[in-house]
């Protein structure tokens, strides 16, 4: 079993002719994803090693049944493709896109809101269920199937707690990155819930830095819906000077909030054991396999 | 990019927001002449940061030899860290009460909030702190906008807790709605992350003014908004072609880097957001403190290597270097060529330690090995050795 993306996803490529679309599909068709269609508005009727492209996603859709879809667009376009995914009824659309202006990810988001489907993303690395489907730009060899849920804000680190999860001998069912931005689409308890309903999942990861309050939320989601499965926290920003914007565009500590120890709190005390360093990721995540 | 509280006041003005009468003054004679012109006048530190009363940016003056005087000062002062390089004149207003109203990004909502209170003049987080009851929000719809009946019930619900306004509340009411109205379509044009007019003023004649203001732009979005930091750019430069924000982090923004200056002396590269605070922590754990938030993204080719290690050297405090590099589908033995070239072409004596993964990277160990710099398996091993290389004595 696996959350969001599996053997049976059926993956567009927004984006699929620009540099990343083209470098990064090409890797997740090595991944063994299933790509089935690209789009480049004006560009419908090319192929791209394969690949159909088409202009718009609907006549992707209509012709491939695409089911997933992943955005490469550059910035300025990003939210009007997360618009369009969605208003093709693709269930579930990952836009790996950095810097996209915050009123654009605004109506974006309440725009997937209202016609339903998920989002995740933006400035994510995306979503990997080992063996199955990759979307996005996590690098292919790190992951292996397993026992253990991964989800995190920052990408590298995401990888990073894979890798030492893998030298371990403990694969993952699902890895998602959710995003280093302030609006976002699934959130951290989005994806628990999406483990909790997920049998094969016995353990999960979840990787938190400053800024905003999706860790406190994820931690209330655990309380309220009981959820009973080990979950091992890390923290990245403990250090960070406040009103510092730590690279992503949604690490900062403003004013009281988005502090490192307000989510170390909220998450120990709704039982979840948190790791000092990636190294303790690894043991206490094999303790409570 | 914060706009100073003049070009704040500007935006207001341009979509009919009333605002005092003023003069941008960049010397003490054009103060002066601001004074002569305008009489009586408010000489206010122009800094993009808060606090500049307490800290004496602000004087007002009745006569031009005391503006002259004043301005003088007040040029010559540093406001935490921020050099004042003008002032702005501006005629003083007859107050009966003060407001606020503000638009920001409200994250757990992913939406823009609209903030009201009758309690103006004060820090809008102290307020929420002290007394919640006197704000009151509005979450507009993103497609729609703020509705006249929304704003209505807005500005109803904090005059609750403001009795002195039962009898004008109609009034004021509807008077926010234009304004409310105005300020969100202005903070939408200018992609705006903070948009706070504090306080808004009411005159006795029953008038609204923008006494101050703050107007943040959300860095994504700059490229649309190129002739606003052109503008500020032009306005902040002083003759050392700085902008008054950290002196490194500004030469870090023109090389295109990722880079926050920080306190300590251990100089830190690495790439991915969460991987490079990571890294910081794991300094400060084993007892050592960053210089520098340095993300070098993703690939980190050699170019970009050299450029970070040139960057982060530009600080004196930097007595060492750990380069932190998750290496993905990158080859470990080509990050450590890239290493030990810029080392060699920058002439670096400095004590290094280089931490990486990926493909080869046992090869690429034993390559720095070779050249003299420390290579690492673990980060919190690589935290303890560049702690340990830079500490006094060693």
């Amino acid at each position: 079993m696996s959350v969001l993306v599996d053997s049976t996803s059926r993956v567009l490529i927004q984006g699929i002719t620009g540099r990343e679309g083209a470098f990064h599909t090409q890797q997740m068709r090595a991944f063994g994803t299933n790509v089935v269609a690209g789009v480049s508005p004006g560009k419908g009727g090319q192929d791209a090693g394969g690949v159909p492209i088409f202009d718009t996603v609907a006549d992707a859709v209509a012709a491939t049944g695409a089911n997933v879809s992943g955005i490469f667009v550059p910035p300025p376009f990003a939210a009007d493709a997360i618009m369009e995914s969605a208003a093709a009824a693709i269930p579930l659309t990952v836009c790996i896109t950095e810097g996209i202006p915050v009123h654009d990810m605004i109506r974006a988001r309440a725009f997937v809101d209202r016609i339903g489907g998920r989002l995740l993303g933006p400035n994510c690395p995306g979503v990997v269920t080992p063996g199955q489907c990759k979307v996005g730009i996590l690098p292919n060899h790190i992951n292996a199937p397993g026992p253990v849920g991964v989800v995190g804000r920052s990408g590298t680190l995401t990888y990073e707690v894979i890798q030492g999860l893998c030298q371990a001998g403990m694969g993952q069912t699902t890895s998602v990155g959710i995003g280093g931005d302030p609006v976002l689409g699934l959130t951290f308890a989005d994806v628990l819930r999406l483990f909790a309903d997920d049998a094969e999942t016995r353990a999960v990861v979840l990787i938190g830095e400053i800024g905003g309050s999706d860790e406190e939320d994820g931690a209330d989601f655990i309380r309220a819906s009981g959820f009973d499965k080990p979950v091992v926290a890390f923290i990245s920003g403990r250090t960070a000077p406040p009103g510092k914007r730590m690279g992503h565009a949604g690490a900062i500590i403003s004013g009281n909030t988005g502090t490192a120890q307000s989510k170390i709190d909220a998450l120990t005390s709704v039982g979840a054991v948190i790791a000092d360093t990636i190294e303790d990721v690894v043991r206490l995540v094999r303790e409570r396999l | 990019m914060k706009l100073l509280e003049y070009q704040a006041k500007q935006q207001f003005a341009s979509v009919g927001i009333p605002i005092p009468e003023g003069r941008l003054a960049r010397t003490a004679a054009e103060a002066a002449a601001a004074a002569r012109e305008l009489g009586r006048v408010a000489v206010k530190a122009q800094v993009p940061i808060g606090g500049r009363g307490k800290a004496g940016g602000i004087a007002v003056v009745d006569t031009p030899e005391e503006a002259e005087r004043e301005a003088a000062r007040i040029l010559a002062m540093d406001i935490r860290g921020y050099p004042v390089r003008s002032v702005w004149c501006e005629t003083g207003l007859e107050i009966a009460s003060e407001f606020y109203l503000g638009i920001t990004l409200d994250r757990d909502r992913r939406r823009l909030a609209i903030i009201f209170s009758a309690a103006g003049g004060m820090e809008i987080e102290q307020v929420a702190e002290d007394a919640p009851e006197k704000i009151a929000k509005l979450w507009p719809d993103p497609f729609a906008g703020p509705q006249p009946y929304e704003i209505r019930g807005m500005v109803f619900a904090a005059l609750r807790h403001a009795p002195q306004f039962r009898d004008q509340a109609a009034k004021i009411a509807t008077r926010l709605v234009a304004i409310t109205s105005s300020l969100y379509a202005l903070a939408g044009s200018l992609d705006a992350v903070t948009c706070e007019i504090n306080p808004l003023v009411l005159t006795p004649s029953g008038e609204f003014i923008a006494a101050d203001g703050k107007l943040e732009v959300d860095e994504s979005a700059h490229y649309r908004h190129r002739d606003l930091a052109d503008e500020l750019a032009k306005d902040a430069t002083g003759d050392d072609g700085r902008t008054g924000e950290d002196p490194y982090e500004v030469e870090a923004q023109r090389r295109g880097l990722t880079y926050v200056h920080l306190d300590g002396n251990i100089g830190v590269i690495g790439n991915g957001a969460g991987l490079v605070m990571n890294t910081l922590d794991l300094v400060k754990q084993q007892g050592g403190d960053a210089a520098d938030f340095l993300d070098v993204g993703g690939g980190a080719s050699a170019e970009k290597v050299r450029a970070s290690l040139e960057m982060v050297l530009l600080d004196p405090k930097v007595r060492g270097i750990f380069i932190n590099i998750f290496g993905g589908i990158t080859r470990g033995d080509e990050v450590a060529r890239g290493v030990i070239a810029a080392r060699d072409q920058l002439h670096i004596t400095k004590p290094m330690v280089v931490r990486m993964t990926g493909t080869r990277e046992e090869e690429g160990r034993a390559l720095l090995r070779e050249a003299g710099i420390t290579p690492a398996v673990s980060a919190t091993e690589a935290a303890r050795m560049i702690v340990e290389l830079t500490r006094d004595g060693s």
